[in-house]
């Protein structure tokens, strides 16, 4: 059922890891994400897979789980190496004294190793942001966003709205799917086909769902805004939180490990 | 305490003919602690009454006055809203959060309360609509019942002395409507909130003290159940249904049977019949 979706990839149990900070996850998160980017050597790799083996054993979270995030842009990875194995100049290879070249397709080593680096690169950035995704609710999620972008609310940036438009986008999904498909059940008990003819055809044919469903939710979000009104909303000035973030030991702890991490990384990049 | 004195609305700012009114001359006083159901033909202004309540809709004319609050003192907008709250008949569109506990906290955390007394006023929230079990879940996986009580613990934990509710069962199936009508009933009872109830349920209305029908923007009648509905023709000249029950006592007595036309329920209602029958 439509109902049953599960919003993000949220995946609710009890660890270290889902009892951090999000502001430290989210943090820690965009600085791994940096550091993989500057990482040369294969040895760099192998300390980054330590350490994402680590976080994830932490987070009791499965590795399926965690490599799951891979498979949507499986087609991207593949095609960044492709596009690097064979088109970065270079020494060409020999295999039995016959040079892999043909027209302007070639195989160099530099190719070969940007090809496992860039690989290497994606499939960690995707696991990395798994392990925050996967560790944080989406509620935590936006709070998170929210107190590390309050600081520039001060230059004009609206993060306390931002923030609740993101929680209430998450709280309604679930909602409009479900009118979605009542609309659609509606239409197609009059006749509508949504599902032969080519694509235009098709297309036209989500016109009379869209157009109701569009005017479902200004009267909903109108509603909403009253309901909103009635309970004392006035925007995030002088709002106080049922559950106020707060760092913790195990957040210190994590950032040490995150220090560490980046120590290595820098050693490794100096000395291998 | 919420009195209202000769209050006047249209939404038509422009034509301001008696015509154009969709509240024309409201006066009512509902004192702390009572249950009030409104009745009233659609488009009659019950629901416009109800939004000058708490400040969403403001008089053109009269005066509106909460806990002796003006609701035009713009500078006591946000007390009158916390003294006097109001649930809606939709529960999706009143819900704000993803998770059950964080929406009956939206409001306390408006209010700009502290974190422990938010978790001690939703904690007793969720107790007073009996939901406690459900603080974890996801809204959108509750019954229209269960959210709609969700909906009133989320205006209880602001601690209002009044809740309006504006057909708060319209859009429930029969047990939906028979949880979240005894959640109404107990917080008048027990929690000694004053309620104003619209609705088109003549059931429901039983329920109240008293009752109010509201016609053409007018109050025509204001006065204890018993003696609103025992009044068949009457309530049928205005287009409104009486109990089932009384419909039954009436049906009878017009076929020349001797019973009384004042009952309200079914256990009433059994009684006069077996009466009859002796
Ligand atoms: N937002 C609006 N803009 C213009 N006119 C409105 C608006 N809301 C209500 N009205 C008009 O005001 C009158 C009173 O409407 P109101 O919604 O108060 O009726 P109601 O008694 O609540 O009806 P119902 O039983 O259908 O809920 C109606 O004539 C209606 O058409
Ligand atoms: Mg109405």
């Amino acid at each position: 059922m439509l109902k049953d979706i599960t919003l993000g990839q949220y995946f609710p149990i009890e660890s270290p890891v889902h009892s951090m900070d999000p502001r430290i996850k989210i943090i820690i998160t965009l600085v791994f994400i940096i550091a993989i980017f500057f990482i040369k050597s294969l040895w760099g790799f192998v300390a980054v897979a330590l350490y994402v083996i680590f976080a994830v054993k932490l987070s009791r979270v499965s590795f399926k789980l965690v490599l799951k995030g891979i498979r949507p842009i499986l087609f991207l990875i593949i095609f960044t190496a492709l596009i690097n194995l064979f088109m970065t100049n270079g020494e060409i290879v020999n295999i039995g004294g016959v040079p892999l070249k043909a027209g302007f397709l070639k195989i160099t080593k530099e190719g070969f190793y940007s090809a496992t680096v860039m690989s290497l690169r994606l499939v960690f950035l995707v696991m990395g942001t798994s392990i925050l995704t996967l560790t944080t609710s989406p509620i935590l999620l936006t709070d998170g966003v929210e107190k590390l972008l309050s600081p520039f609310s001060k230059i004009g940036l609206p993060a306390h709205e931002l923030a609740m438009m993101m929680t209430i986008a998450l709280r309604f999904i679930p909602t409009l799917l479900e009118e979605t498909d009542k609309i659609m059940k509606a239409q197609m008990a009059r006749g509508a086909d949504f599902e032969s003819g080519n694509i235009i055809n098709r297309a036209k044919a989500l016109i009379p769902i869209l157009v109701p469903l569009f005017i479902s939710s200004f009267r909903r979000a109108d509603e909403l805004a009253v309901a909103m009104e009635c309970r004392c909303y006035r925007g995030g000035k002088g709002r106080t939180r049922l559950n106020e973030l707060k760092i913790g030991t195990r957040d210190w702890i994590a950032c040490l490990s995150m220090l560490t991490f980046m120590a290595v990384i820098v050693l490794i990049n100096m000395y291998l | 305490m919420i009195e209202i004195q000769n209050l006047t609305y249209s939404y038509d700012r422009a034509d301001d003919k008696v015509g154009g009114l969709a509240l024309n001359g409201i006066n009512l006083t509902v004192n702390d602690g009572e249950f009030v159901a409104v009745l009233g033909r659609n488009g009659s202004g019950k629901s416009t009454l109800a939004k000058h309540i708490n400040a969403i809709l403001l008089p053109m004319g009269g005066y509106v006055y909460v806990d002796g609050m003006d609701t035009l003192d713009e500078s006591k907008t946000w007390d009158i809203r916390q003294s006097a709250a109001m649930v809606f008949q939709n529960p999706d569109n009143q819900i704000v959060a993803t998770i059950v506990e964080e929406d009956v906290a939206f409001a306390a955390e408006n209010l700009g309360v502290p974190p422990d007394e938010i978790r001690r006023r939703v904690d007793y929230a969720l107790g007073a609509v009996g939901m406690t079990k459900f603080r974890k879940e996801a809204p959108h996986l509750l019954s229209g019942g269960q959210k709609q009580r969700i909906a009133i613990a989320g205006v209880i934990a602001m601690k209002p002395k009044t809740i309006v509710f504006d057909e708060p069962t319209a859009m429930l199936d029969p047990s939906g409507r028979k949880e979240v009508m005894k959640t109404i009933t107990e917080l008048n009872r027990k929690y000694g909130i004053t309620i104003i109830m619209i609705t088109h349920n003549m059931d429901e209305a039983v329920c109240a003290d008293r009752v109010v029908v509201v016609d053409k923007g007018r109050i025509i009648i204001d006065d204890k159940p018993r003696n609103v509905f025992s009044d068949v023709d009457k309530m049928r000249r205005i287009g409104l249904d009486v109990p089932q029950a009384t419909q039954i006592a009436f049906e009878l007595k017009k076929a020349g049977l001797d019973i009384k036309c004042d009952i309200l329920d079914e256990q009433e209602c059994v009684e006069e019949i077996i009466k009859l029958c002796r």
